[in-house]
């Protein structure tokens, strides 16, 4: 169905209507309005481009994206399509390179995407080729503007995105400096084939409430419990989120007396040292959850660090792409500490393994319910920051900002 | 690096040193496709050592695992979080395996490479092939029981569908 015959529920930001994540019309229009619109994509660590003449293959939404160092350092990012045919430009997720050159009939670009070769253009012997008055780099590849940001590389087309650091907003910016506070090293990376739309992820990563619910290795461990000191930050705009826990736990009965299986005694590891961890950024916060709307994911739990870009795929198919690193200075404890740790984490990790499932569940679980919506009021209806983190505040301002950017 | 065999009695030792790897190859791969979760950390040293990662990783040289650990006890953890923690939809493995070729031997340890494809059965009936890649192994074979002193999965993609809870 058209955006325009689509309207949101009249309660506002506590309903989100169920068509949201099964409409095909309106994925097509996200890639248009949020994606190729005013929004910043995360598109990979500086520290993925190691050195000049280097590139990394990333998305902005669904479109494909060409990450570039320049021979002198400089950071460029264009679309993965050739002014020809349309052809994909680059055919490895990474690489070194002094030029791009196109496979299928070798027009070649600089690192910067600017077409420099287009291969038989004169023709041969007097024969052939293009006429003088052809302009063929007038369909280059889209330029992405780009900006880096504590080591971040982001990137949008939008004529009309503000800088960087303002979409980010100061709590936020802060945050990542927090965590991006050093040159990174990288640890590698793997991704998931998520079986839902990119939203239910996204509203996933912002919903505090449901983390010591759907994980049962976080409570029983006490690595999160609600009744842990912590917060919820969310950005002007909504878009953005922190949820932040200190490591240290509160006392409260809560989850005993509301019988929880996690929480019953007994449960114990035998090999305790997986949670080991160190307080490196000396302020006592065990974990943090940063999210940037779109699709970007900055991940502090513990020593385990990381960053996720989700990468729509279709209305029900999403990519998760992991990065895990450290920083340049780790010792050889240290590395083993975090690579100890990522057992915590991505698609086998002890406390996310659900989270790719459960956005399965519900697209699976409201295919003949279109026309209903979701309950989102706890917290009552706002998008504030609140110190509890019983609150799905941050769901509410994802879908904040994408009514903005939609126009709904 | 693996000797030729000199004589009869070294090439029958050869064989039946290879039909012990087959045989612990299949006994691991029939524990985790039945289910037999508790069974997994027995086919390891106590100080053994098991991981998965990617073979994009392992071609940057960059360490990352999907699942990574040092002793016995840490995959009895895992197995109990399968078991009690973590929450995933009831679904089961099939492996199939090629043949494992012994790279080297000394000292009674083996180096062994073993493919591996393992099909996924959901509850749901589906079944879709889930995983490829190749099992770098270092094996102690003992008459009271040969054991994994080291199983590295080096996944032949970077994508996994939705989760990996049951090990490989």
């Amino acid at each position: 169905m058209s955006i325009h015959e689509r309207s949101w529920p009249s309660e506002g930001l506590t309903r989100i209507p169920y068509w949201i994540y099964s409409d095909r019309d309106l994925y097509a229009e996200e890639q248009a309005r949020i994606f190729r619109g005013d929004a910043w994509t995360f598109l990979c660590l500086e520290a993925e481009l190691p050195r000049p003449n280097t590139f990394r293959v990333s998305n902005l939404g669904d479109m494909s994206v060409v990450v570039t160092r320049d021979r002198d350092g400089v950071i460029h990012a264009f679309e993965n399509r050739c002014a020809h045919r349309g052809s994909l430009l680059c055919l490895k997720e990474r690489g070194e390179a002094r030029e791009i050159v196109c496979v299928y009939h070798n027009w070649t670009y600089d690192l910067a995407g600017k077409l420099t070769g287009v291969a038989f253009r004169r023709g041969v012997g007097g024969k052939g080729g293009m006429p003088a008055d052809c302009r063929p780099d007038q369909h280059g590849p889209r330029q992405l503007r780009v900006e880096t940001f504590a080591g971040l590389v982001f990137g949008t087309v939008g004529a009309g995105a503000v800088p960087v650091e303002r979409y980010l907003g100061p709590e936020i910016a802060a945050k990542i400096r927090r965590v991006m506070k050093a040159p990174v090293k990288l640890l590698g990376g793997y991704s998931q084939i998520l079986p839902g739309n990119w939203k239910l992820y996204m509203e996933n990563v912002k919903d505090s409430y449901h983390a010591s619910l759907l994980h049962m290795f976080f409570t029983t461990f006490r690595l999160n419990r609600l009744s842990q000191k912590g917060g919820l930050v969310v950005s002007e705009g909504g878009g953005n989120h922190i949820s932040y826990s200190m490591s240290a736990d509160v006392a409260g009965k809560e989850y005993e007396q509301a019988g929880m299986r996690s929480a019953q005694a007994g449960y114990g590891l035998e090999a305790p040292e997986l949670l080991n961890n160190i307080d490196e950024f000396g302020d006592g916060i065990g974990i943090q959850i940063l999210s940037v709307f779109p699709g970007f994911v900055l991940q502090q739990i513990r020593n385990s660090l990381a960053v996720r870009r989700v990468v729509p795929q279709g209305l029900e198919k999403t990519e998760l792409v992991w990065t895990c690193f450290g920083y340049e200075a780790d010792d050889e404890a240290m590395t083993e500490l975090r690579l100890r740790q990522a057992n915590l984490i991505g698609p086998s990790g002890f406390i996310s393994m659900e989270d790719g499932a459960a956005t399965g569940f519900v697209q699976r679980g409201i295919r003949g319910a279109g026309d209903e919506e979701s309950v989102v009021e706890m917290g009552g209806s706002g998008t504030s920051s609140e110190e509890s983190r019983v609150s799905e505040a941050a769901v509410r301002g994802f879908w904040k900002a994408y009514r903005g950017y939609m126009g709904m | 690096m693996l000797r030729m065999p000199r004589n009869d009695k070294e090439m029958m030792m050869d064989i039946e040193r290879q039909l012990a790897v087959l045989d612990l190859n299949a006994r691991y791969v029939e524990a985790i496709d039945e289910g037999r979760f508790e069974d997994w950390p027995d086919f390891f040293l106590d100080d053994g050592k098991y991981r998965i990662t990617t073979a994009e990783n392992v071609e940057q040289n960059l360490p990352l695992s999907l699942i990574y650990a040092t002793s016995r006890a840490m995959l009895r953890d895992r197995v109990k979080a399968l078991r009690e923690a973590n929450i995933y939809e009831a679904q089961r493995y099939r492996h199939i395996l090629g043949p494992a070729r012994i790279e080297s031997a000394d000292d009674g340890m083996l180096r062994v490479r073993t493919s591996f494809l393992v099909a996924r059965i959901m509850h749901t009936g589906e079944t879709a092939l889930f995983a490829t890649g190749s099992y770098r192994d270092r094996i102690v074979l003992s008459a009271a029981g040969s054991r994994f002193a080291e199983k590295t999965v080096i996944l032949d993609s970077r994508q996994i569908d939705t989760l990996l809870a049951i090990p490989l």
